[in-house]
């Protein structure tokens, strides 16, 4: 493995087509045909009530789990040899129980890189989410938001072109949510597609350019942040921001 | 006819005074246990952890086989390996009959299963926590048996002393593929339970209080381990 990292691959992953996609578990219907593109580019923010099926979407989309029927495609295969060009930080991040900095090497590692490649990446990509000085700290006892900041640490050494984030502010503080909000405009001024899962409509507004608003596990609406909040095409969607939003 | 109050003074004499015989008798036993309890654990571990990370037909039996193979009664893998290792028996142009060597495989077959078994349980319940996040990061399963392997260690370790304590206290294994040979593959349990019944307490309880103290001062020492590592690495 030479220098893999630092070749961009020809060939871009984006866009992400899902044609009919359809995830029923002992006949319940999670995903419920869900047909749509997302292309490079626009922070995407997916929002709606419990058990709309937000969640699975994303490790539908990533890969985690299969689809009963339908096809997730991406616009070109990821690549057999290297890191994998997609990443997704979860809620609760998963950490090893070693240094901070050897759980971002550990994710190098698998993607192929030489050690002393995995330390120098581990190390900038800790410095970017300003963790570098608890680089030597076991990774476990990092306060809750510093955990998550570690784990997109992680998924940023890999440079990923899409990264998916399943509420990952969702039992964090404003101030440390404030952190990770940074921190995911950051990779996306670097080039990353954001395609995120949140609660906190105030996050929606602050961080989405555009709207995925799903319930009972279909797409009802699609829309730039401005409008979906001010002008709700569907009747769904206007009844979920009435009950979610104050005003 | 002694009584116990005599058996046991004698008994600490003996510890304290380093009587050789006495001191020869436990080396040797951790001696095999101690490499028993290493090559199961070479084995037992990665077993457990494969297990426990991969799906394949079949899986079920084997878990219920494994399971069970944790209550392999010592006598009869001791008959299993005497028949492998008599001068008849498939291994037997080794010449390992009656040597530490075999005592060493012997214990090593009995506590391998129990390693594997009680490893593939711990494994199992941690990769539910871990799966989708060593997915995500693209880890084979087979990578991710080994950063599982390294992340549980300090658990492991509690299992692979249960092993020695296995080892190290089952007398029907050794004292069939040892034969109980003075100064050769006499060990600890087997030394007590011949010298029991020749009447020379004072021997075998001293050897009963050694072997006590040292299963003992080793799960001390794992408890010790497994409490600061978890409050150093949470």
């Amino acid at each position: 493995m030479n220098t893999a990292m630092d070749m961009r691959p020809p060939l871009s992953l984006l866009p992400l087509t899902l044609d009919r996609v359809v995830l029923a578990i002992n006949g319940r219907r999670i995903i419920d045909g869900i047909s749509i593109t997302l292309d490079a580019g626009p922070r995407t923010i997916v929002v709606g009530p419990n058990g709309a099926g937000k969640s699975v979407l994303l490790r539908l989309c990533h890969g985690l789990i299969a689809p009963t029927s339908g096809t997730i495609r991406w616009a070109a295969p990821e690549p057999a040899q290297g890191p994998r060009r997609q990443a997704m930080v979860f809620q609760r991040p998963v950490l090893l129980r070693r240094t901070t900095l050897a759980n971002v090497v550990h994710a190098l590692a698998i993607a192929g890189l030489s050690r002393a490649q995995c330390k120098l990446r581990g190390l900038e990509a800790l410095r970017k989410v300003g963790l570098e000085r608890l680089a030597r700290r076991p990774a476990r006892v990092l306060s809750g938001g510093e955990q998550q900041r570690l784990a997109l640490a992680r998924a940023w050494a890999l440079s990923p072109e899409i990264l998916f984030l399943d509420e990952p502010t969702a039992s964090l503080d404003p101030g440390a949510t404030h952190e990770i909000e940074t921190i995911i405009s950051a990779m996306h001024a670097q080039g990353t597609k954001i395609v995120m899962v949140t609660h906190n409509l105030g996050q929606a507004r602050r961080l989405g350019e555009e709207i995925l608003f799903m319930h009972q596990g279909r797409v009802a609406e699609r829309a730039p942040t401005d409008r979906f909040f001010k002008y709700p095409a569907s009747r769904e969607a206007a009844q979920f921001l009435e009950g979610e939003l104050p005003w | 006819m002694y009584s116990l109050l005599q058996a046991a003074s004698q008994a600490l004499q003996l510890v304290t005074g380093a009587d050789p015989k006495l001191f020869g008798i436990v080396l040797l036993s951790l001696r095999v246990s101690l490499t028993a309890v290493a090559v199961a654990g070479l084995v037992g571990l990665p077993i457990g952890a494969a297990i426990a990370v991969s799906r394949f037909p079949g899986r079920r039996a084997v878990i219920v086989v494994l399971n069970a193979l944790m209550g392999l009664p010592p006598v009869v893998v001791g008959l299993l390996i005497y028949l492998l290792l008599s001068r008849a028996g498939p291994l037997g142009e080794a010449g390992l009959l009656f040597t530490p060597t075999a005592m060493v495989i012997a214990q090593a077959t009995l506590i391998a299963p129990i390693v594997a078994a009680l490893s593939r349980q711990v494994v199992e319940d941690a990769w539910q926590e871990y799966r989708e996040q060593l997915r995500s990061l693209g880890e084979s399963p087979l990578g991710a048996a080994g950063t599982l392997l390294w992340d549980l260690r300090f658990s492991l370790v509690t299992i692979v002393l249960a092993g020695f304590g296995r080892a190290a206290g089952e007398v029907g294994a050794v004292i069939i593929v040892g034969g109980n040979i003075d100064g050769v593959t006499r060990v600890m349990t087997t030394a007590i339970a011949l010298e029991t019944s020749k009447g020379d307490l004072p021997l075998a309880l001293g050897l009963g209080m050694i072997l006590l103290a040292i299963v003992l001062a080793l799960n001390i020492g794992a408890y010790v381990i497994k409490e600061t590592a978890q409050r150093r690495y949470g």
